[in-house]
């Protein structure tokens, strides 16, 4: 049991570590930008990869191959795929993991403006998975000064303090972050946006995470080694620093990867919405606003492939999550 | 009579947390670029006049405290403004639509319980059997995907197959069927988004009981009873369940805001009518008033929802009501 559970956190590493190596390296991995369109090809379906060919009237292994598709039928966007010239795909080839010469290859299929949508999605795999890694840490770092503050100092400050997150708490978080959305102005570039984005999920994460911390130096105060350092006549922000934020540490980097998920929602909830990361620029979360045409979805059910790398995100940092709770919590046998 | 007294406490205590939610709210909407102005001056149908006049009872070119004054005083005169994207009273508006997410969220929340429970016992009474462990494994991946992927494949599945209809609060022809059948119709509507919102509270209610049993029933006062010949079922439903199930009657409580939230986004892509989907609207046209409306019922159910789950608690844990 012990083994298998340490391995499936293994695993579960390895596919995020992909995740975000792929969205570092976007360039590479894509195959074309994310705002390359080619409007004569809308709505392409995902390119076939061939592995065999027929020679002699058997099948023989040759090289991963594609071939080319035209579109057979404008209105219903039909398209027929003709593999009569064999288009070999290259591997690591002109600064590209993967390259095809003289045809396009759409691992995905396109979108509606003939954009390829795996790029899309791999582009859009930076700003869904550093949203949430920035956001969730940002939050942390508030949480952590505002509730070690908040349990350190006691008095009319901790009252004042835990009155405000209380009420912080009682918003509905989803009201919140629909009312908070309307601060983003329209047409800036995606960088504020991103940026803007980040502040609200902070802005609204902090309150809960600053509660327990606070919780947990009300305990840690009364402790021996934070007694000895005042008695060394150590300064707050000292004792604070030196003693309390390091016992708070394993906590905290627990928290932090079973929050991201969160995070990672909220903001493919804004974006679907229309209401965070907006076109051309992309997201997972903006990528699913095509979803919610049903025509759409049921003809082509590989949109939802955003949907899918945000649940499978999700699960991976779960897991990772538990795993990391259970090694660094001797108590933690459930 | 004590429970009254908490309950009068309880509620005076809500005054000033609502009034904070309000303000915090009112101030953000008014860091929004441009105002509910720009947008009345845009709008070619309506007048000059009307534009002064609205100026004059919302006192919009006031400062900020003094809009947030006025607003709070047409509030408490229980007149939330007129919206300007549907030109109807916010209010009327918020009511037409309550009903719908509220039964969404409680018939979300009872689902949940109802099929929780079962599946949360069994695997805490039977720990690590074969039952546990697929549910474990069953309950990690519904914690996993968000309602909203939920909703998708659910969309999904119902245009391709046919057997339930493809979003909506009803069919097109409702208002022409019969008593009982609009009961079918609503029902048959509800069932995609309420399975889209339960299963993911399923899987972390199933996984909270399942530790609080395994916690529960190895405490020293289970192995009394056991020691003291009680029987198994007398052991298992009065000290085992009754104290391990107490907490999760406040969490059901404070779960309703997040089904709240979680109802927002089902709402929009399975096309219903509810209060998430007013919202979106509202924030999408800067209709203030409706954003502040629809803020002020939302955060007052939330709030409700936490009071009716403590009260639930006082009176089944002898403890608490020891406490107050």
């Amino acid at each position: 049991m012990k083994i298998s559970r340490k391995s499936t956190a293994l695993a579960a590493g390895t596919v995020l570590a992909l995740f975000y190596l792929s969205a570092i390296f976007a360039p590479v991995v894509a195959p074309s930008s994310y705002l390359t369109q080619n409007r004569a090809f809308p709505d392409e379906p995902p390119t076939a990869i061939h592995i065999t060919i027929r020679r002699d009237g058997t099948t023989v292994l040759t090289r991963p191959y594609i071939g080319r598709y035209v579109l057979a039928d404008i209105h219903s966007e039909t398209y027929k795929e003709i593999t009569t010239t064999r288009y070999p795909i290259e591997f690591f080839t002109h600064g590209k993991l993967l390259y095809v010469r003289g045809a396009p290859l759409h691992l995905l299929g396109t979108d509606a403006l003939g954009r390829d949508y795996f790029s899309r999605l791999v582009y859009g795999g930076r700003i869904s998975l550093f949203i949430g890694l920035i956001g969730a840490g940002i939050s942390f770092a508030l949480g952590i000064i505002i509730g070690t503050f908040s349990g350190y100092i006691g008095g009319i400050v901790d009252t004042s303090i835990m009155r405000l997150t209380e009420i912080m708490m009682s918003l509905p978080t989803f009201y919140l972050l629909l009312t908070l959305a309307v601060i983003i102005p329209p047409g800036v570039g995606s960088g504020t946006t991103f940026l803007l984005i980040i502040m609200i999920l902070s802005f609204i994460g902090w309150a809960g995470f600053a509660r327990v911390i606070r919780g947990m130096v009300l305990s840690l105060k009364e402790r021996d080694f934070v007694n000895a350092s005042k008695a060394y006549g150590d300064s707050t922000w000292g004792i604070i620093r030196k003693q309390l934020v390091p016992n708070l540490m394993s906590y905290t980097i627990v928290s932090i990867t079973l929050s991201i998920p969160g995070y990672i929602i909220s903001e493919s909830a804004l974006s679907m919405l229309g209401l965070g990361i907006r076109e051309p620029d992309v997201s997972w979360g903006n990528m699913l606003s095509e979803a919610t045409n049903v025509e759409a979805l049921t003809t082509r059910p590989w949109i939802l492939a955003s949907g899918v790398c945000i649940v499978v995100t999700i699960i991976c940092l779960n897991i990772v999550g538990d795993y990391l709770r259970s090694a660094l919590d001797p108590h933690d046998r459930i | 009579m004590m429970l009254l007294k908490f309950i009068i406490k309880r509620l005076v205590m809500m005054i000033p947390v609502m009034l904070g939610i309000t303000f915090i709210s009112f101030v953000i909407i008014s860091l929004a670029p441009g105002n509910i102005l720009t947008s009345l001056k845009m709008n070619p149908y309506i007048s000059q006049q009307t534009i002064s006049m609205m100026e004059q009872a919302y006192g919009l070119n006031k400062p900020l405290i003094v809009r947030y004054g006025l607003w709070l005083w047409q509030v408490l005169h229980l007149n939330l403004g007129t919206s300007i994207y549907y030109h109807a009273p916010v209010l009327s508006l918020i009511l037409s639509r309550a009903m719908n997410t509220l039964i969404l969220s409680l018939s979300a929340i009872v689902v949940s319980w109802l099929l929780a429970l079962p599946f949360g016992i069994m695997s805490g009474m039977r720990e690590q059997s074969l039952f546990d462990r697929t549910a474990g494994v069953l309950n990690y991946i519904g914690i996993s995907i968000p309602s909203f992927f939920l909703a998708f494949i659910m969309l999904l599945v119902a245009a391709k197959t046919g057997v339930l209809p493809t979003g909506g609060t009803t069919s097109p022809l409702y208002g022409l069927l019969s008593p009982a059948d609009k009961v079918y119709d609503r029902f048959i509507h509800l069932i995609m988004p309420v399975t889209a919102l339960a299963v993911p509270q399923i899987a972390s209610y199933a996984r909270l009981i399942r530790v609080n049993i395994i916690e529960v029933k190895r405490s020293e006062f289970v192995t009394a009873a056991r020691a003291r010949g009680v029987a198994n079922s007398r052991v298992v439903s009065l000290h085992i369940l009754k104290n391990a199930l107490n907490p999760f009657i406040t969490l059901a409580g404070y779960d309703f805001a997040g089904l709240l939230g979680g109802a927002a986004l089902v709402e929009t892509i399975l096309n219903l009518q509810g209060l998430g989907t007013l919202l979106l609207k509202a924030v999408m046209s800067m209709d203030v008033f409706l954003i502040m409306g629809d803020v002020l019922i939302g955060a007052g159910m939330l709030l409700l929802g936490n009071l009716i789950a403590d009260i639930a608690l006082m009176t089944i844990d002898p403890r608490i009501k020891a406490q107050t």
